[in-house]
């Protein structure tokens, strides 16, 4: 096996442009991915026109907002790019300079301020997007519909605020500043105790016990008004969201993205090398001679998975050296990153060995091979409730077929300590392992017939 | 030893080593009794019985499609048949497929080399210079076997096919694509060997070819044996069987004689 296995080194060695692939593809996607997860996201740019008034202000229960807050909020969510005019602002978004523009329109704060009168108005803003590409749309539309969320969420607040303070005032008493000058207001509790103090002072009838029904009144005001300031308080915010994870854990997104990219890597690397070398075996005309007592079908399949693990460790360990640059990696835990690629390898290999079987050229093997790899690839990384249940529970069914899902549940448990376990992956990729094996050697057996 | 067919390449695929014979080759018989093999309803062969003795050149000829790969293939344990039995001898069996099957981007000793250690070779460079020399291909033995000529591509799959030092060679049309000359001396070293006490099998197009270098001739034509014998009795079988064609030259009256025999 290791003169088959030296001969394939041999081979790829000659091939200069298959081997500087070898080595260019996976430092490019570490560079790559490594300044996409080290960078973050950027802000979204967004045309921002501000036609409200400068001197206009929110009143909240008589205080002024200051106006930066509003702008504040809005330009630290996404980069504003000021414009001066709607028109200006419609050229940026059709020329794709920005995202979207978003407008304030010049009664917007007198609208806001309507809210606490008798004749609210709705407060509206304008939102200016360009829908040519509907990727693009969905993403303008859940980031504006998230600020507005945000911004009215603020406000609510506020506003909240401000109506259990009042409550607290009617309740408990205290100073009210009206027109530049202050008021005392008693308060419920204070008015029970002055009624329940002159109540004994009266003589016994009517009078007495009429001031008795109106002490009971302020004593049960005072106490179930008192309940209402929660209440008032959950308003603006009335449903909170208390995550309860059942299943799974989940790494940091850095390395979830490190692993997707390495198991990519490891995925293209194996299985193309591997169909491409076993389909060369029959285009050199080789096979016929080496099958007939030189070797077994099963040590020449044997041979291609070694080759296929071997190539696709280095490489895979390049890539992840390549990007320690950009993300530390807990390199303490090699021993699981190594049982992760090679088991994964190998079943990925034993794949490849089984496509590689079904065909004589090694073009159009690596054509089969590629065909099938990306798509599963792209298929596995679907998450459940993205997609209809029955359309995902027939993607799980493939994904599970095809080695690369549990290639990656394997290398993002052992990349991260708060990943998942790899142990069940393991186990599929053994099981799935032997199963191509399997497939592959009797392909070879049904197809390579002279 | 009567030694089915079947059995010995089940043992082949399932990877039973081969023990490498140093010294002089062997010598042995070869003897098929009966080969039928069918591809789905087409039948290939059809009980096809014939027998080589050591140091005879049997050249197999036929029109395409007559069954002669097949009966090759059989002979040298990639194909199984459906019904019959093959007898060898002992010794080893080569194999010359009508395809160079070499590494095109290995060079012309990488590819012996490899071939020399897969035969279990105590000293596969030994054998690695011995066929360089057999093949007069020494001075190329560096260069990458894609940039050779045909000719010399089909010398070195011709030399891998000897690395087993077999007692039977088998060479499925080992002369197409060669020039005259290139031609001249691959017979001239396949008729040393068959000197030597080899005995060759080889399938052929060319008539003459088959009539030069064939010390016995089998004529296959769809999958069906027609003649086994000498030249001589195939020109007279002709001369009997299509008298019209008598005088013209060997291959138009071997085209006669299968006609004649409804092929």
């Amino acid at each position: 096996m290791r003169w088959l296995l030296l001969k394939d080194v041999q081979i790829l060695r000659r091939s200069p442009l298959q081997s500087a692939l070898l080595v260019l593809y996976p430092v490019l996607i570490a560079v790559l991915v490594g300044f996409a997860i080290s960078r973050g996201p950027e802000k979204p740019r967004v045309a921002f026109l501000n036609e409200v008034p400068q001197n206009s202000r929110i009143f909240v229960g008589g205080q002024k907002l200051p106006q930066a807050n509003v702008q504040g909020r809005i330009c630290k969510k996404v980069e504003c790019v000021p414009v001066h005019s709607k028109a200006e602002a419609e050229d940026k978004v059709s020329s794709g300079e920005v995202l979207a523009a978003l407008v304030l329109p010049e009664d917007l704060i007198n609208k806001i301020n309507s809210l606490s009168t008798l004749t609210p108005g709705t407060p509206e803003v304008e939102v200016i997007v360009n829908e040519e590409d509907p990727v693009k749309a969905g993403l303008v539309n859940d980031r504006i519909t998230a600020l507005m969320a945000q911004a009215n969420l603020a406000i609510a607040r506020r506003i909240a605020n401000e109506g259990s303070h009042y409550l607290k005032l009617v309740i408990e008493g205290g100073k009210l500043p009206v027109l530049g000058s202050t008021i005392h207001i008693l308060g419920l509790q204070a008015s029970a105790r002055i009624l329940a103090a002159l109540e004994p002072a009266l003589p016994p009838g009517p009078l007495r016990s009429s001031l008795a029904q109106v002490t009971e009144f302020a004593d049960q005001a005072g106490e179930n008004l008192d309940i209402a300031g929660p209440l008032i308080d959950r308003l603006a915010e009335p449903i909170k969201v208390d995550k309860v994870v059942v299943g799974g854990s989940s790494p940091p997104l850095e390395v979830f993205a490190i692993a997707v990219a390495a198991t990519f890597t490891l995925a293209f690397v194996t299985v193309l090398l591997v169909a491409g070398s076993l389909a060369l075996e029959r285009e050199e005309n080789a096979f016929s001679r080496l099958v007939r007592g030189l070797v077994s079908e099963t040590e020449l399949l044997g041979e291609k998975v070694l080759l296929g693990v071997a190539v696709g460790l280095v490489v895979t360990l390049l890539m992840l050296a390549g990007l320690q640059i950009f993300v530390p990696l807990e390199w303490n835990r090699i021993g699981l990153w190594l049982a992760a690629i090679v088991v994964g390898g190998a079943a990925l290999a034993a794949a490849g060995a089984a496509l590689g079987a079904l065909a004589r050229e090694v073009r159009a093997v690596s054509l089969l091979a590629f065909m099938v790899t990306l798509p599963i690839a792209f298929l596995s990384l679907i998450p459940s409730g993205a997609i209809g249940a029955d359309l995902y529970s027939v993607i799980k069914v493939i994904a599970a077929l095809f080695p690369f899902k549990p290639a990656l549940e394997a290398l993002t448990g052992a990349l991260d300590s708060s990943g998942p376990s790899i142990g069940g992956p393991l186990l599929h990729l053994a099981i799935l392992l032997v199963a191509y094996l399997a497939i592959a050697r009797l392909a070879l057996r049904r197809f390579a017939a002279v | 030893m009567l030694v089915r067919r079947r059995r010995r390449i089940l043992v082949a695929g399932k990877g039973i080593k081969r023990e490498f014979r140093e010294g002089p080759l062997a010598f042995a018989r070869v003897e098929a009794r009966g080969l039928t093999k069918r591809y789905g309803d087409r039948e290939a062969l059809r009980g096809v019985s014939f027998g080589a003795d050591a140091g005879e050149q049997v050249a197999i000829i036929g029109p395409n499609g007559a069954g002669k790969t097949t009966l090759l293939s059989i002979l040298a344990g990639i194909l199984r048949p459906d019904e019959g039995e093959v007898a060898l001898g002992g010794g080893a069996v080569g194999w010359v497929p009508q395809q160079a099957a070499l590494y095109r981007r290995l060079t012309v000793e990488e590819n012996l080399l490899l071939f020399a250690r897969l035969e279990r070779h105590p000293d596969p460079h030994a054998s690695c210079r011995e066929m360089l020399e057999l093949t007069g291909l020494g001075e190329r033995r560096g260069e990458i076997v894609a940039r050779l000529s045909g000719g010399n591509q089909q010398r070195i799959n011709i030399a891998i096919g000897l690395l087993a030092r077999p007692a039977v060679l088998l060479l499925d049309e080992p002369s197409v694509g060669l020039d005259p000359r290139q031609r001249a001396r691959l017979w001239e070293f396949v008729s040393g060997l068959a000197g030597g006490g080899t005995t060759v099998i080889f399938s052929t197009h060319d008539i003459q070819e088959a009539e030069r270098y064939g010390g016995r001739l089998l004529v296959l034509a769809d999958g069906e044996a027609l003649f086994d014998g000498p030249a001589e009795e195939l020109r007279e079988a002709v001369r009997r069987e299509a008298p019209e064609a008598a005088d013209r030259d060997f291959e138009t009256a071997f085209v006669a004689f299968l006609h004649h025999r409804g092929h």
